[in-house]
């Protein structure tokens, strides 16, 4: 492949919306209301959306006969480079709620800066993005705020949520080989300048919730390297199970 | 008011159906028009909710990117349904909560179409096909129909319904004209829905409670046993395009009648699943009342949350 880099970048922008995408798939028809239940399938499909254009992109620079779907589905388990925020399960709504929104302040903040890439392809693609995301983000904050200010109930689960996850925000900004090489070609998006903006954005929100910031100083890391937690393989087994089943068909 | 009062108005109401003009939610009725309106929107909208899940069921492994955007969209389309449809019943003074108890509680009734498993891929496209066709042409006449918030919410689900049904069709396209292995889950998914799919239509005209008051009211305007003539003389050609099989061997074209005569269809199946006893009655009713129940410290919580703004609200007003 010619441009290994670019191709390892986009799989790094895209698997997060992949497997964010779907989490939040899984829980249709299954949501609290029925208000939540349209928005979450809502935000599942920006993301696939967004997952399309990127795979697409990808499976041109590959140049060879290689499909969105291919590099979706047919991968193997340490070759998904999402972060481990996006992989964690749908515990109960409070983390999803959680998840989405440690997710969005970030994918915003990335966006925003994507789209002023030298890649003209994926400038477009965050651009139309944003739209999406800025959506996500009012959605998932002001569930954070419901739920963190609202009965005591739900403030414990949503403080749990937040404690629970939080171990997976600074992965976020890890930088990875084709990062480096992308952001120095004027392409790829400095993650590490991100990080501040990130966690004002994300303790604002806490603060106005009632939530406590959690103060944990130890992360967890290894998606991007492909060493994922053990929730990924289920969710791969059955997003893979057609295309593992049925191999070289078309649909 | 005296009783000659009331039949007066109800004869000026009937008199207004008649001349196709539209009853609104403000406008009196006869209590029995109410009622029945709200049993069967609410039943309609009971079936977009349930009918979610056996087609959510396959949202996290549709086969392809593609076909899994197009599920989502589908299904998030139903919960729109849902929701119009609810809203719509709230026009008549019952709430949403009240309709879910009635739901949860196995009061009121949803299609039993969707106690059915969808256990292949070729489910989605079958039911596609099939159930959203046969949905079709049950709702079209009811964009017509006299009570104006159903008529009006059943124009957009008949557009979006008509949608479900070619993409359903392009799924059943797709796989008949592919490897053999594909041909047959689509075979297989065809002779597993054909059935019930014409049960759906409702119990033939001799045993069809609500049919004569409902045609009047616009309700229903065509007989269950129309219907079904009509969704078998659509859908027998489309199968045969595909090259597929109809799984009735007494399926044959009438002449005379420019029709296709039909096999018998097994009523005590469709009773058994009406009465609860489907494949998947339990399950689809566990999934909605857990959702339901685990849902509901959320709503508390938004409930809480709403308070606690308004009062900050009046607060910051004095």
């Amino acid at each position: 492949m010619k441009n290994k880099n670019l191709y390892n970048y986009i799989l790094g922008i895209a698997d997060n919306s992949l497997i964010l995408g779907q989490r939040l798939g899984s829980l249709t028809g299954h949501g609290p209301s029925l208000e939540t239940d349209i928005a979450c399938t809502n935000m599942s499909l920006d993301l696939f959306g967004q997952v399309r254009s990127y795979y697409q992109y990808a499976a041109k620079i590959a140049g060879d006969n290689r499909t969105e779907d291919d590099i979706a589905m047919l991968r193997k388990e340490r070759e998904y480079v999402n972060v481990l925020l996006v992989e964690q399960p749908n515990t109960d709504f409070a983390y999803t709620m959680a998840r989405q929104f440690l997710f969005d302040v970030y994918h915003l903040l990335f966006l925003q800066e994507l789209q002023k890439s030298k890649d003209l392809t994926l400038s477009a693609i965050a651009n139309k993005s944003i739209k999406e995301v800025s959506y996500h983000l009012r959605f998932s904050s002001d569930w954070i705020r419901r739920l963190g200010d609202g009965t005591a109930v739900s403030h414990q689960k949503m403080q749990d949520a937040m404690d629970g996850l939080w171990t997976y925000t600074d992965e976020l900004f890890h930088q990875t080989e084709a990062d480096k090489i992308m952001v120095a070609e004027g392409i790829g998006v400095d993650v590490t300048a991100l990080k501040e903006a990130y966690y004002k954005k994300v303790n604002a929100v806490l603060e106005e919730s009632t939530l406590q910031i959690p103060e944990s100083k130890w992360f967890q890391k290894g998606g991007k390297q492909g060493v994922h937690t053990e929730h990924l393989g289920y969710l791969l087994a059955e997003l893979q199970y057609m295309q593992r089943a049925y191999p070289n068909m078309e649909w | 008011m005296s009783e000659e009062q009331i039949k007066n108005l109800e004869t000026q109401f009937e008199a207004r159906i008649a001349r196709d003009e539209k009853i609104e939610p403000k406008d009196w009725m006869p209590e029995k028009y109410r009622k029945t309106h709200i049993r069967q929107m609410s039943q309609h909208a009971h079936s977009e909710i349930v009918g979610m899940l056996p087609e959510g069921n396959w949202i996290t492994r549709a086969p392809s990117l593609r076909r899994k955007v197009a599920l989502l969209a589908k299904v998030q389309d139903e919960a729109g349904h849902g929701l119009y449809l609810y809203s719509a019943c709230e026009t008549l003074g019952v709430s949403r909560e009240e309709l879910y108890e009635q739901l949860h509680s196995g009061k009121a009734k949803y299609s039993s179409i969707f106690n059915y498993p969808t256990v292949t891929w070729a489910d989605m496209g079958a039911v596609g096909w099939l159930v959203d066709g046969a949905a079709i042409i049950n709702q079209v006449p009811l964009c017509n129909t006299s009570y104006g918030p159903y008529a009006r919410a059943m124009v957009r689900v008949c557009k979006e319904e008509s949608f479900h049904q070619r993409q359903g069709y392009e799924i059943m396209i797709k796989l008949a004209n592919g490897t053999p292995e594909q041909k047959e889950l689509a075979q297989d998914a065809l002779n597993r829905w054909w059935w019930p799919s014409l049960m759906m239509l409702g119990p033939t005209d001799a045993e069809s409670i609500h049919t004569e008051q409902s045609m009047k009211w616009k309700l229903k305007r065509k007989s269950n046993d129309d219907l079904r003539q009509q969704f078998i003389d659509q859908t027998v050609p489309q199968a045969e395009l595909i090259g597929l099989t109809i799984p009735d061997a007494d399926l044959k074209w009438n002449e005379e009648r420019q029709s296709y005569d039909f096999g018998e269809i097994n009523w005590d199946e469709f009773w058994q699943v009406v009465k609860g006893h489907g494949p998947c009655n339990k399950e689809r009713m566990k999934a909605r009342v857990g959702a339901w129940e685990e849902g509901e410290w959320v709503r508390d919580a938004a409930m809480a949350y709403a308070e606690k703004k308004r009062n900050r609200k009046e607060k910051l007003a004095i």
